[in-house]
């Protein structure tokens, strides 16, 4: 390993300890758990499986999370897996048939969708459970609690970075794997990689699996550190537009991509907050909205693929 | 029978109609067009809003404000396809679609920037009708049939214009179309205003039973995707069929269990057909 790498590394487990205000610190892990969601979701929406269905996995992972704690005194760390095992299990129920009988393009983004809302529909209606659109807050404990999972604000740096660290890993080993060769040729022509001898539906359930077993934790993580839920920011149409957006304006091709589109909207959202105050309730997300259409006409692979793009002409 | 079971069969049966006017409007532009306008729903929320805004707060009769917003929708469905889709017509229909998320996200804060999150109502209470021991919102029974009106109107103009027989040629074979001399770009122009125009109408008859919020496209805008490609693209007769479908397991459902209990299980319905029945009920395997 390099030794700037090193550095860097080092540089990124500094934060927490510099003089940066609650508010700052606060807004980096949001970035940083929000970023590693993007990054899930590019596993799979890079190769042409745009699923409008994540928040259907970030919901199942954040909510089998908190209720198996709160119901059951379960303790996230084993609430998350069995979150993650939900997440999985639906994401190989639907994706399975959509891969067996070529559900791909418009069909695979509008079943994802139903898909989505029948998670947020299902919490909304069990709401003896979930406290239905009221949201739900995970029962808390002295902080910094091991076992419940809930930390302080300078712990959680570290879980949001490794959390992210981690995702960025998984998306370069896939980068590098076969399967991405592989997803690669499907997504170009699915009859002719069947026809090279690729087991489609294998190689599509794989990034499927991973990326949904990813955005459950990255679910899970963001219930435990905000401590509310919501099924209509952590599930549902909404929250799965969010999603696909911020993954596209940053650049789903390229590994920091996603992490650039959760920097933009996270802070593009908060600037604008603060600078319009609560007098123009929506001008955040008007300005958003124009960008999004603006980015999809005009830049489809992103900030990120724009520069990567630029660089490697110049190079020539 | 129970009585409000009747009431509740009877509910759908009404509600279908604009579920089907809305399923119309998207199904032309989809099979036209071959473009998902996932903002579909929110240009109906814009239509409620311009008449909410020219007869609650400016006092317009309502016979002048409802043509008024359809006229106003129509020329956003336009605008729509001017400015966002056709820029994009040779890139991957997925990014179509995603454009027109975006502008789900626009019109929809720009919505709340406008008239803030509350919920607005025209403050028209229409009459209700008593039909033996049967009580039915008069509001429910005008926006039916001028939804089947505007169906047939649809219909008519599909079937017996020159420009609608270009529209459904079209639909049915886009390369063909154009070595025979007809240019697309016009059609698809015209078809963004008929879906825009359609809206326009669901939004007048929408916003006589419900209140107007920035949010309201996103409680109709998926089920009216699910119809869509139940009934079969380019089926009309499909769509209009699955409509009544939806909403009879909307509304009976919501009788038996809650109201999202019943769209649960219209979603997972949709999600069932799409792998048992891809082409739609009416649809023609390709």
């Amino acid at each position: 390993m390099k030794p700037g790498w090193i550095l860097l590394g080092l540089a990124l487990l500094l934060p927490p300890f510099l003089p940066i205000s609650d508010y700052t610190l606060h807004i980096i892990i949001l970035v940083l758990l929000w970023a590693f969601v993007y990054t899930s979701w590019t596993v799979m929406g890079r190769f042409g499986l745009v699923s409008l269905g994540h928040g259907a996995f970030l919901g199942l992972g954040t909510y089998t999370t908190a209720l198996l704690w709160n119901h059951y005194g379960l303790s996230p760390w084993l609430g998350l897996p069995l979150g993650v095992i939900v997440a999985v299990a639906v994401a190989l129920v639907i994706g399975y048939p959509c891969s067996r009988l070529k559900v791909v393009g418009h069909y695979f983004a509008l079943v994802t969708l139903a898909l989505t809302e029948v998670v947020r529909l299902s919490i909304v209606a069990w709401r003896d459970v979930t406290g239905g659109s009221l949201g739900m807050t995970p029962n808390t404990v002295p902080p910094n609690s091991f076992e419940a999972m809930q930390f302080t604000r300078f712990t959680w740096y570290w879980v949001a970075l490794a959390a992210w660290a981690i995702g960025l890993y998984v998306w370069h080993r896939v980068d590098r794997s076969m399967t991405r060769a592989a997803m690669d040729a499907i997504s170009d022509d699915e009859t002719a990689a069947a026809a090279v001898g690729i087991d489609v539906t294998r190689q599509k359930l794989a990034v499927t699996t991973i990326s949904a077993a990813m955005t459950a934790v990255g679910g899970a993580l963001i219930g435990q550190y905000q401590m509310y839920l919501n099924p209509e920011t952590m599930a549902g149409v909404g929250v799965s537009l969010q999603i696909v957006f911020a993954a596209i304006s940053g650049g789903m091709y390229v590994i920091l991509g996603p992490t650039v589109g959760a920097v933009l909207t996270i802070v593009l959202q908060e600037f604008l907050r603060i600078l319009f105050g609560t007098r123009f309730i929506g001008a955040a997300a008007t300005i958003y909205g124009i960008m999004l259409i603006l980015f999809i006409i005009f830049m489809p692979t992103g900030i990120c693929g724009v520069i990567v793009d630029k660089l490697r002409k110049r190079r020539a | 029978m129970d009585i409000f079971l009747v009431e509740a069969i009877v509910n759908g049966i009404l509600l279908g109609g604009i579920l089907a006017l809305l399923a119309l409007g998207l199904n032309l532009i989809f099979g036209v067009i071959d473009v998902v306008w996932i903002a579909y729903a929110e240009l109906v929320m814009c239509g409620m809003y311009a008449i909410y805004w020219l007869y609650a707060v400016h006092g317009v009769p309502l016979p002048i404000a409802a043509p008024i917003a359809i006229v106003f929708v129509a020329i956003l469905g336009v605008l729509v396809h001017k400015l966002i889709i056709s820029p994009i017509l040779g890139s991957a229909p997925i990014n179509q679609l995603l454009a027109t998320g975006g502008l789900l996200f626009f019109l929809q804060s720009f919505a709340t920037l406008l008239f803030g999150a509350d919920f607005r109502n025209i403050g028209l209470r229409l009459p209700i009708v008593e039909v033996g021991e049967l009580f039915v919102s008069f509001a429910r029974l005008l926006a039916f049939g001028v939804a089947l009106l505007g169906m047939l109107g649809l219909w008519l103009f599909l079937k017996r214009t020159y420009v609608g027989t270009a529209i459904r040629a079209i639909a049915q074979d886009r390369e063909i179309m154009v070595l025979m001399g007809v240019d697309p770009s016009r059609v698809y122009l015209i078809t963004s205003a008929l879906g825009g125009g359609l809206a326009g109408l669901a939004s007048a008859l929408l916003v006589l039973q419900y209140d107007v919020h920035p949010f309201i496209g996103l409680s109709f805008g998926p089920i009216t995707f699910m119809i869509c490609v139940l009934g079969g693209l380019g089926s009309m007769v499909g769509g209009f069929i699955a409509a009544f479908i939806m909403s009879q397991i909307i509304s009976v459902g919501g009788f038996y269990t809650s109201i999202e209990l019943s769209y649960v299980l219209a979603f997972l319905l949709f999600i069932v057909m799409i792998f048992v029945r891809p082409q739609g009920l009416f649809g023609v395997k390709s």
